[in-house]
């Protein structure tokens, strides 16, 4: 699925950093740091949500949080049920049965078009850029409330041409930010795997989202590449967004998540500082699995990806 | 040979009401196909009941010709609906098997006996013209130049067919270009994609559906002008010309099915008054004059296959966007 440079045996000794040295929030919950703990000012609210696969219970969360104006990854192993519970944050997908609120709104069975004009956006872990369109369509796409996109108003285009002209300054303003300006009017399917991933982040904030959601926004993309995209999330906090990201990059975690929950087999295992969380024991059994109690041994051949991620936290973590 | 009159006729063609009506089904089918990515395989039954709307409201009920007009496009517009409201939330290809099997529920309703008394079943229904030609504003007499010459009633109706044409392909430019034609074709490249940023998918669905549905509904009427209206012309062959003809043209283009019919229809005539000629010729010994009638559309056939495979994306297609398609 998804094996991200930082798991990669191939990748480079200096994991990707951000250019700018990110600033930790901190004190965002009450009480202990374990599974369900309540935040101080929590964006995203969960309770007892559970979806199922037929026999294969995917998703079974009692109660979590997500804190607002903080960095949220949300990590665990392949089929922890992570990218399940975003679509059914966003309504991609309904759970059997449960609650969550964004904002204090109850979200149940609200369609995901509603959901993002709530201004809780997310993006894919496949890129879905809209290839037979202009990278300036992509991006126009994203505008909220535009007149011109009922049918019979965009017959007369004096009701939509000034707001079209607001808008297309401010994708250009966006465009320039992401470094995707001189493409503005090539189709998005000529662009670069990183380059969509770019392109569906700087759509995905033409709408001023509050909360931004983003399923593995480093899964292929290349180390150099990668640093801006750090940056750019990061600039997100700074201009009072909330994130939420799922991601396989320990170095990316660490570097520059406030918060990280955990998920494994389709519940919340742990929370907390993405420092401390690494050293709890549920998560080195979430990762490791049915290896833990086996020796391992010094050949790195042996090494599942996952071990071999957790030996590379406990090593940078020294 | 007489080739001046094979000529001839091809021309006739391509001004025609039927090519006019074939246009503006295939504009439809733009709207549905190549904008929205809608496969909409129904075509024939949406002009079937522009057909039938107009001719039963004239016949049964003496209805103005406008009020005939509206009774076929409210027709389309329930069609519509109640083929979109279960089908346009599966994926595509749902909405395929549905429209298919939908209009050929039409076109058997209007052949059963059972309704005879108001859709002359098998036999059709024919006499709803007077209506039309009493707004000729022509005088009787004949009309145009060379193999486009025609008396007053037939030039009103060409005059009126390819108004109608313009005006729609003016209608779905407009469209196309603005916002709510951004997210039609976004929605064709990926609707969870445009459905994230907060777009209501459905609904969008639904009014492309319904908008290409009216253009063939309207297509249905132009279609059935010229002619009787006979259950048999709606078969699902009609649907598959029409998809021809907006493959030929360029499928997410608005000059394309206009050309398209243009080029389909000179063909077919073409084709067809060349290969009866040259049975009657002898050239041909192999075949008799019945062979060579359904030969025609084998090499219309080839003609579009050449077409497809040395010009993939149509006439009026945009080369760079099949660079990306595969």
């Amino acid at each position: 699925m998804s094996a991200s440079a930082g798991l990669d045996s191939a990748a480079p000794l200096e994991p990707p950093v951000p250019t700018q040295k990110p600033i930790k929030t901190t004190g965002l919950h009450i009480g202990e740091a374990e599974p369900g703990c309540r935040k101080v000012d929590p964006i995203l609210v969960v309770d007892n949500v559970r979806r199922t696969f037929g026999g294969l219970t995917a998703v079974d969360v009692d109660h979590v949080e997500v804190p607002r104006g903080a960095i949220t990854a949300l990590i665990g192993p392949n089929g922890a049920g992570k990218t399940t519970l975003f679509n059914l944050l966003t309504g991609f997908d309904k759970p059997d049965d449960g609650k969550w609120t964004f904002d204090g709104r109850s979200l149940a069975g609200v369609p995901a078009y509603k959901v993002a004009r709530m201004g809780q956006i997310r993006t894919f872990q496949l890129t879905k850029a809209l290839g037979l369109l202009t990278v300036m369509d992509n991006m126009l796409l994203g505008a909220k409330g535009q007149t011109g996109e009922n049918m019979f108003r965009a017959l007369m285009p004096f009701l939509w041409r000034n707001q079209e002209e607001e808008n297309r300054a401010k994708a250009l303003d966006l465009l320039t930010r992401f470094k995707l300006d001189t493409k503005k009017d090539d189709y998005a399917a000529s662009l670069s795997g990183g380059q969509r991933k770019l392109l569906e982040m700087a759509r995905a904030l033409m709408s001023d989202p509050t909360l931004v959601m983003l399923d593995e926004p480093m899964a292929g993309v290349n180390p150099a590449l990668t640093q801006s995209l750090l940056d750019h999330i990061l600039n997100l906090k700074s201009q009072g967004m909330t994130v939420l990201f799922v991601e396989h990059d320990m170095h990316m975690v660490r570097h520059i998540a406030d918060w990280v929950i955990v998920m494994a087999e389709g519940k919340v295992v742990a929370e907390g500082d993405p420092h401390e969380v690494m050293k709890n024991p549920a998560v080195i059994d979430a990762y490791l699995g049915q290896h833990h109690d086996e020796d391992i041994g010094e050949d790195p051949g042996t090494e599942t990806e996952n071990v071999s991620a957790i030996k590379e936290l406990l090593d940078d973590e020294r | 040979m007489d080739w001046g009159a094979i000529f001839n006729n091809a021309a006739v063609e391509l001004v025609s009401p039927t090519t006019a009506a074939y246009a503006l089904a295939a504009l439809g089918l733009a709207v549905h196909f190549g904008y929205t990515g809608l496969l909409n395989f129904g075509q024939a039954g949406f002009m079937a009941l522009g057909a039938y709307g107009y001719a039963i409201s004239i016949l049964t009920f003496g209805f103005p010709v406008w009020g005939a007009f509206l009774v076929g496009v409210g027709a389309s517009v329930v069609f519509a609906l109640i083929l979109g409201i279960p089908t346009l939330r599966l994926r595509a290809d749902y909405l395929a098997i549905v429209t298919i099997a939908a209009a050929e529920i039409v076109r058997l309703l209007f052949t059963t006996n059972t309704f005879a008394a108001v859709t002359g079943s098998a036999n059709g229904l024919s006499g709803y013209k007077n209506e039309f030609a009493a707004l000729n504003p022509l005088a009787d007499g004949s009309y145009g130049f060379g193999p486009f010459t025609n008396n007053a009633y037939d030039t009103w109706l060409r005059i009126v067919a390819w108004s109608i044409v313009i005006l729609a392909a003016l209608l779905v430019w407009q469209v196309m270009r603005s916002p709510w034609g951004r997210v039609i074709k976004g929605i064709r490249e990926d609707e969870d994609a445009v459905r994230a940023l907060g777009k209501n998918v459905y609904a969008y669905k639904m009014q492309s559906l319904i908008f290409g549905g009216v253009l063939g509904t309207i297509a249905g009427m132009i279609f059935a002008l010229p002619r009787a209206v006979v259950p048999s012309n709606y078969q699902t062959t009609l649907t598959f010309f029409i998809y021809a003809i907006l493959l030929l043209g360029g499928a997410a283009t608005v000059l394309g099915p206009i050309i398209g019919s243009m080029i389909f229809w000179v063909l077919l005539s073409f084709f067809s008054g060349f290969i009866a000629r040259a049975v009657e010729a002898g050239w041909l010994p192999f075949m008799t004059a019945i062979q060579g009638g359904q030969l025609r559309f084998i090499l219309v056939g080839v003609a579009i296959m050449l077409i497809v495979i040395f010009r993939p994306q149509g006439i009026f297609g945009n080369k760079k966007e099949l660079a990306f398609v595969r």
